[in-house]
């Protein structure tokens, strides 16, 4: 009975859409498998964890105000009177910072296993676009609170634009709806948070995923030899599951972290108060802060904030290029020389986060 | 000579006046003239007076038309010259003791300033012929007066104590008169001081709230109370009906100012009451008697009702973060903190049972308050029992995929 | 285990069976473990919005003429008088001076503070103490039987 109502709706819907073909194409997608495989999971997981942080953003519209005299009192509300409301918010709260993390570890992982060498360039440009989106997502929603920290630490973030020569000052205006940050900046950033960035990876992540289903896994050089008598597992149902076993745990560490460390609500924000002492960036951002700080007033005749402020966007030009730029792995070589750059950004990342998080601010 | 100096200064007066304009020959003269008088001229511009088209002559007299400073200056044309210290506070009285003349100007204002003058300490001594006591120009200054309601004003309230400090901190000027010049020094570090001086507190009272202010003299020992209670209502009328009130008058102590001193009034902690050092009861009463132990009774009840509102307010806190709505707790724990400030008023009663039925509608309410606070952190206990429960089934999925991919290894031959 | 032995058909079957009942049982259990708080959540609760602009301080026979009432708006303390005309007056109870709580004293046809004698008259203007700026005056409006107030 069960397969007859299932070839039934396929029929139905070969007739119209043409079904079969996808279906039996999707059915030979293998994956790889050999010591580097476990990476493949972890573009799956970012994309489960978005998800989550879409279901659980769209329950949370339901009772946000995107106003500076409501917003802290909607989410109080959501927290306190809605039923569950603090399940969800932390829930898209610590969804957040995994999912910021595990697009970190996918992106990093893919960089050092050459993944993005011909022919899955525009896959590497798609998915560095889609980092820079989810990096728009944290600081554009951690704004939405609005309590002390989160304002300070809008004000300082986009404060920093100020440095870019011509058009600093402009691109400053125009991130916070004027010269202050103030309920003008709330509603640019909720208007990103909850309609720009979601459009934008939409598409972005349709074109990404549509080209790995087009190309399939790729192989990294250090094994590429052996592909042909790799082991190839089916992707449907196998790899899937295990997908799925790894979204499970997933889910149980939000949903643990939700009850037992729940996101606080702070203090609402007082523009005119002075600000708090230790005010930090997420932690995604701490890096690029703590490089900051460190700047020297002057390098030449240039100001040294707007010197790292250029070096940064050069390194996120360069990391969008990596393809084009690395010459070896496009012809199939080995490339030792981006391998040792991956590896120094990584520990200059993870160094300037750790000194960030445990330097007590002067 | 001195008649070419004359000649020209005369000239230079009669240039210096303009046309069609109330002619003031004492301004345009003086202005010309050496420094100091021509800062006069220059402070009259801000005084009060002159806001009222008063000018020079209708304090001095004189004729302020004539340009020759002979007649403008005559005594035959009402020149009164400059008034001597003596002389001052009639001089101002002339007008400001005159209701009629004061009337046409501001309504509203007091005219019985000189009148209160002359009961003051400074009045009395300065009838006596002492030169160094305080008439109106020594608070008020003279080319320049400002309203007391303008901040920039040696009489707004503010800047009171500054303008008495002048010559009461001033021991050299005071040597003689056998009072302390350290009220100010003692005001500044006050509860009223620093909230007068700042942070601008405009209840708070400065050295004429208390002592008056043409009038000023010290209070009289039986009206220390009713002057603090003029702030102070409900403090002064549980004083008065308390066992303090009649043993303060015989022994000839001044109500509050016996526990609470005068100039260096401090904020008042609960340590001041009770049998510890630095509390006040100890000075008279001593161990084993009925004062001590009713000390003893107040401050543990307060204390009591402290330690239950801190705890009720820790617990509130510890609820809110972790999410839960404590709005109501919130208010009832505010309400509790009136409990608080009215237990303390009620000291002044100096009845122990009066304090301890306060404080036991206090901690009613903090009981109620805490059970508020334990039931939200319950709530927080049952949100982990529900993931615990939400683990279980998590993990039994888990185990049921786990076998399922070892499964369908097994079939695909993977 | 005998390598045929985990192979056996029958034994095949009735654990497949049992995975099968296992992974739907646990599967559908998740699915209600989250549909369940999230339908929860849609649900709109009592107090239906965040800002709290209005609550109910009472109800209409509930105040005799020429007295008054503390009610709470929000986590603030509120004071509703009525007048002996009849007419309803509804301010914030916090004192402007040091923020104690305000009694309504029929007897001055006044708003008392008992900390420091600070008075304000019925359109919460201060009539004479310590108290540096009037009372915060709310809007009321009867609604059937309520006295509800709001923020004006």
């Amino acid at each position: 009975m069960e397969a007859k109502t299932r070839s039934k709706v396929l029929n139905w819907l070969d007739e119209r859409l043409q079904v079969r073909v996808a279906l039996s194409f999707l059915a030979r997608k293998a994956v790889p498998m050999h010591r580097h495989s476990i990476w493949y999971y972890f573009g799956g997981m970012a994309l489960f964890l978005f998800s989550v942080q879409v279901v659980t953003g769209i329950l949370l519209l339901l009772y946000y105000a995107p106003t500076a005299e409501a917003a802290f009192e909607s989410v109080q509300f959501i927290v306190t009177e809605v039923r569950f409301g603090w399940l969800i918010r932390s829930i898209h709260s610590w969804a957040a910072n995994l999912m910021v993390a595990m697009v970190f570890v996918h992106m990093l992982s893919v960089l050092l296993l050459k993944a993005y060498r011909k022919p899955r360039e525009m896959t590497w440009v798609t998915g560095v676009l889609l980092f820079f989106l989810t990096l728009g997502f944290g600081f554009s929603g951690s704004l939405l609170p609005w309590n002390t920290l989160a304002f300070f630490a809008t004000k300082v973030g986009t404060g920093l634009v100020n440095t870019v020569p011509v058009v600093g000052h402009h691109l400053l205006v125009i991130q916070r709806g004027g010269e202050d940050v103030t309920g003008a900046t709330l509603k640019r950033f909720f208007g990103l948070h909850v309609a720009v960035l979601p459009i934008l990876t939409l598409a972005v992540l349709l074109l990404h995923l549509l080209l790995i289903q087009f190309q399939g896994m790729s192989v990294p050089p250090s094994v590429q030899d052996q592909e042909d008598r790799m082991k190839k597992m089916p992707f449907f149902p196998n790899f899937l599951l295990r997908d799925a076993l790894g979204w499970l745990g997933a889910f149980g560490l939000v949903v643990g972290l939700a009850v037992f460390f729940p996101r606080e609500l702070g203090v609402k924000a007082d523009p005119f108060a002075p600000a708090p002492a230790g005010i930090r960036p997420e932690w995604y951002f701490l890096f690029m802060f703590q490089t900051l700080k460190l700047a020297p007033s002057h390098i030449l005749f240039l100001e040294g904030e707007m010197v790292v402020f250029l070096l940064f966007g050069l390194c996120g030009l360069g990391l969008i290029l990596v393809p084009f730029l690395d010459a070896r792995s496009r012809r199939g070589e080995r490339s030792p020389l981006f391998t040792a750059l991956s590896i120094l950004m990584i520990l200059y990342i993870v160094t300037m986060t750790l000194v960030g998080h445990l330097v007590k601010p002067a | 000579m001195n008649r070419l100096i004359m000649s020209v200064l005369i000239l230079l007066c009669s240039a210096g006046s303009t046309l069609g304009e109330k002619k003031d020959t004492c301004v345009d003269c003086h202005q010309t003239l050496n420094k100091s008088h021509a800062a006069t001229v220059k402070g009259m511009e801000q005084d009060v007076h002159a806001r009222y088209g008063l000018s020079c002559a209708d304090c001095h007299g004189g004729d302020p038309t004539d340009e020759d400073m002979m007649v403008s200056m005559d005594p035959r044309r009402g020149y009164l010259g400059v008034p001597t210290g003596e002389q001052i506070p009639e001089f101002c009285g002339r007008c400001h003791a005159d209701a009629a003349y004061i009337r046409r100007f501001k309504p509203r204002q007091r005219v019985d300033q000189l009148e209160l003058y002359w009961t003051s300490v400074h009045g009395q001594r300065h009838r006596k012929g002492d030169r160094k006591v305080a008439q109106c120009v020594s608070c008020h200054g003279v080319h320049g007066i400002l309203p007391g309601s303008d901040p920039r004003s040696p009489v707004y309230p503010a800047n009171i104590p500054r303008t008495c400090a002048r010559c009461h901190s001033d021991a050299g000027l005071m040597a003689g008169y056998g009072i302390p010049t350290n009220q100010f020094d003692k005001y500044q570090g006050s509860v009223h001081g620093r909230a007068l001086l700042e942070r601008g507190v405009r209840g708070a009272p400065a050295c004429h709230d208390c002592h008056g202010n043409h009038g000023a003299a010290p209070p009289g020992v039986r009206s220390v109370s009713n002057i603090c209670g003029q702030c102070h209502p409900a403090n002064r009328e549980l004083l008065g009906q308390s066992p303090h009130e009649k043993p303060f008058e015989e022994m000839g102590l001044a109500g509050c100012k016996t526990c609470h001193r005068h100039h260096d009034i401090q904020h008042p902690t609960d340590s001041l009451l009770g049998t510890e050092k630095g509390s006040v009861c100890i000075s008279c009463h001593k161990s084993g008697s009925g004062g001590y132990r009713a000390a003893v009774d107040m401050r543990g009840a307060i204390e009591g009702l402290k330690a239950k509102r801190d705890a009720a307010e820790r617990l509130i806190v510890r609820a809110e973060q972790a999410g839960m709505e404590m709005s109501q707790a919130k208010f009832d724990l505010n309400e509790v903190g009136n409990f608080l400030t009215r237990a303390r008023t009620s000291v002044h009663a100096f009845s122990p049972p009066k304090t301890e039925e306060v404080v036991k509608q206090g901690e009613a309410l903090a009981d109620t308050t805490i059970q508020k606070g334990e039931h939200a952190l319950a709530e927080l206990q049952a949100r982990r029992r529900g993931f615990a429960g939400f683990l279980v089934i998590l993990l039994a999925a888990g185990v049921g995929l786990f076998l399922k991919i070892k499964d369908v290894d097994r079939r695909e031959g993977v | 285990m005998a390598p045929d032995a985990a192979l056996n058909p029958q034994r095949m079957g009735g654990r497949r069976w049992f995975l099968n009942w296992l992974l739907g049982g646990s599967a559908a259990g998740l699915m209600g473990s989250v549909l369940y708080p999230a339908l929860q959540f849609i649900l709109p609760p009592k107090l239906s919005e965040a800002v709290l602009s209005s609550v109910v301080a009472g109800k209409v026979d509930e105040l005799p003429p020429n007295t008054g009432k503390i009610f709470k708006f929000g986590s603030r303390p509120g004071l509703l008088i009525r007048l002996p005309s009849g007419e309803y007056r509804a301010f914030s109870a916090v004192c402007s001076h040091l923020q104690c709580t305000v009694q309504y004293r029929g007897d001055l046809s006044q708003v008392w503070c008992a900390c420091h004698n600070g008075r304000y008259n019925l359109n919460g203007e201060v009539l004479s103490g310590p108290p540096p700026a009037p009372l915060e005056v709310y809007s009321v409006t009867i609604r059937e039987d309520e006295i509800v107030v709001s923020k004006a």
